[in-house]
């Protein structure tokens, strides 16, 4: 898996929100949404990426696809610095960068059928010069995700949140894309159709030598799909490793708590952690320190002073921690 | 299974719609005892929700009406009572708690003023021992600083922290049942242990009867002692919570734990509730359907003493 060529690299990214506290106040400062990211993704693996809401993860997955600007920090997607990039060099990275969004239900414009949102980015960057290929190209994706010929005419209402779901892929995938960011793609999704989604993915990364950044709230879903994991808190990396190291020896308190705090679908093992005190600290006056010293079992000072780097500890697993 | 708390016998809802009836609880049996708690379990849209909201009688009028059954508690039918009476059940004997926190409290309240018209409906009390009872009560779900939250406004506390406010206000009237729907649905796993935990003490120190009604079967093995599988309108699975795991019967029971362990998908997806489906809902996606599914309901069928499933693979 070593040899496999980087796709993308982020080096030191940042982005942060500049605060103000209404238009009267001359209070100012910024959000640190992501604070300094290292990270590579390499081709054909995919990477998941868990926290709690407001940890960055989104934010993150974004700045990767040069959805939002970054306002620190290098991205390189193939060697190329994407970080600057405008107009037509823009465009020309996203037919190789795509996304599938969380909610099957807003991200759908409900006015149009299922043939025209999949058409839509093969009209906008001039994929195909007829008409007739383009309508070729459409069937040929919504029988990659798995839907009816005959759902073609539909509108998004008629579908159910696993097919709509479907429909979002289908979409992601016209530009022939290599990489794919799903963000929380089957968080809205009841479990039973959870799997049916996660696997299709999981074929279609095959079929298409995709790569992924799995973004989830849900450990055991990314657990699922992801060879590697990212475990994110207030804006940084505090854990990277492979699924069976994070899993089975974390090394971070926060992803052992994590870990530890998801409810066990054992009744046998009942209650055997005390779930952690305290919650995320604002993302106003976050700690000076590291940013997750406040709910730390094994705080020391120096904690509270400098803010650990992520740093490998042991081959492929790296983590920020100053107790590690 | 005596239910002497609540005993939930053949309940209709039915929602009356545009484009045809929604039988979204159909036939329902449910019963809890003192003490007890009873996981209500299943997918968005099979009904466990409106299940909680009749027995509160608080269907949304005019569409959905309670068509028919019965909902004992303490030997009253609260179906029989009449408007005011009910007020008095609602937030008294009995607490409710809803998923969304933010929703449930008023943005443009102070939570102490919510948490004082919690505890002034149902008790005459001077404005000094309110204060006093909300402060107590904040304390008791694990309010940090409790006296000086009763001046902040929703905005001002994190979701968890909102939830713990909607506890404190389902507590206010003393309750024998509480009535929680997908009570840390909207929260993040540390936060949600929390929650699970204080909820699980609560029930130890005031003896409560708890409806839990989740999506989560891990939060169901945490905290349940019963629970009740409910698929299409329908109670599919009833059974004590650690046969649920280790020996479940129903096939959509057996899927819902395999997608959860393995995730392993069901195949197709849930019927559309306007369309009547013949036979037993779940056939269409069973992977052990016989011929009888297609044509006939099946009934609840006892297995063991305290097990029943609804599958004509035990009739």
């Amino acid at each position: 898996m070593d040899e496999k060529p980087d796709l993308i690299v982020a080096r030191g990214l940042q982005k942060y929100y500049p605060l103000s506290r209404g238009p009267f106040s001359t209070a100012t400062g910024v959000i640190k949404a992501v604070d300094g990211v290292n990270l590579t993704i390499k081709e054909g693996e995919t990477l998941g990426l868990v926290g709690e809401s407001g940890c960055g993860k989104s934010t993150l997955g974004r700045l990767l696809l040069r959805l939002e600007d970054p306002t620190g920090g290098d991205i390189y997607f193939e060697g190329e610095a994407i970080g600057g990039l405008q107009g037509r060099h823009l465009r020309r990275l996203r037919k190789k960068a795509q996304i599938i969004f969380q909610d099957p239900y807003s991200s759908l414009n409900p006015r149009e059928r299922v043939r025209d949102i999949v058409e839509e980015p093969l009209i906008i960057h001039r994929v195909f010069e007829s008409r007739k290929e383009r309508e070729k190209e459409v069937r040929r994706l919504v029988e990659a995700v798995e839907l009816e010929k005959d759902h073609l005419d539909r509108y998004p209402h008629e579908f159910s949140g696993g097919q709509r779901q479907r429909i979002g892929i289908a979409r992601a995938l016209a530009l022939r894309p290599q990489f794919i960011v799903a963000d929380e793609p089957v968080s809205a999704l009841d479990v039973s159709i959870q799997a049916q989604i996660l696997n299709l993915l999981q074929g279609l990364q095959e079929k298409f030598h995709l790569t992924y950044l799995f973004i989830s709230h849900d450990l055991s879903v990314v657990g699922y799909i992801s060879q590697r994991v990212a475990v994110m808190y207030l804006g940084r990396i505090v854990e990277l490793a492979s699924r069976e190291e994070i899993y089975q020896r974390p090394l971070h308190p926060y992803t052992q708590i994590l870990l530890k705090s998801i409810p066990q679908p054992d009744p046998s093992r009942r209650g055997i952690a005390p779930p952690p005190s305290g919650e995320l600290p604002s993302l106003f006056s976050p700690p000076l320190g590291c940013p997750f010293a406040a709910r730390c079992p094994h705080v020391s000072k120096q904690c509270n002073r400098q803010s650990p780097v992520l740093t490998e500890v042991c081959p492929g697993h790296s983590v920020a921690c100053f107790e590690v | 299974m005596n239910n002497g708390l609540l005993s939930v016998r053949g309940l209709k809802t039915y929602f009356f719609t545009r484009w045809g009836v929604v039988k979204a609880v159909d036939d329902v049996d449910v019963g809890l005892d003192k003490g007890e708690t009873l996981g209500l379990v299943g997918e968005s849209g099979c009904g466990k929700s409106v299940t909680a909201l009749s027995i509160l009688r608080l269907v949304p009028r005019p569409r959905g009406r309670i068509v028919g059954g019965e909902v004992l508690f303490q030997g009253r039918d609260l179906l029989c009572l009449d408007e005011r009476q009910m007020r008095t059940i609602r937030g008294g004997e009995i607490g409710m708690i809803f998923q969304e926190p933010m929703t449930s409290l008023n943005p443009v309240f102070s939570i102490g003023s919510q948490v004082f018209e919690a505890l002034c409906a149902h008790k005459e009390l001077t404005r000094k021992e309110s204060r006093d009872k909300a402060i107590d009560l904040l304390s008791s779900v694990g309010m940090p600083d409790a006296a000086q939250r009763l001046t902040d406004y929703p905005h001002h506390l994190s979701g968890g922290q909102r939830q713990r406010v909607v506890i404190a206000m389902a507590l206010a009237g003393d309750p024998t049942l509480l009535i929680a729907d997908e009570p840390t649905t909207a929260l993040d796993v540390t936060i949600q242990a929390q929650i699970l935990a204080l909820l699980q003490r609560l029930r130890e120190e005031r003896g409560l009867a708890m409806l839990l009604i989740t999506h989560d079967l891990g939060v169901i093995a945490q905290t349940a002692d019963n629970c009740a599988v409910m698929y299409a309108g329908k109670i599919v699975e009833y059974t004590d919570v650690r046969t649920l795991f280790a020996d479940p019967k129903h096939p959509y029971t057996v899927g819902l734990l395999s997608a959860v362990h393995d995730l392993r998908p069901i195949p197709g997806t849930v019927p559309n509730p306007l369309e009547e489906i013949s036979g037993c809902n779940f056939h269409p996606r069973c992977p052990s359907v016989k011929r009888i599914c297609r044509k006939e309901v099946p009934p609840l069928i006892s297995l063991t003493a305290g097990h029943q499933a609804r599958c004509w693979l035990y009739g």
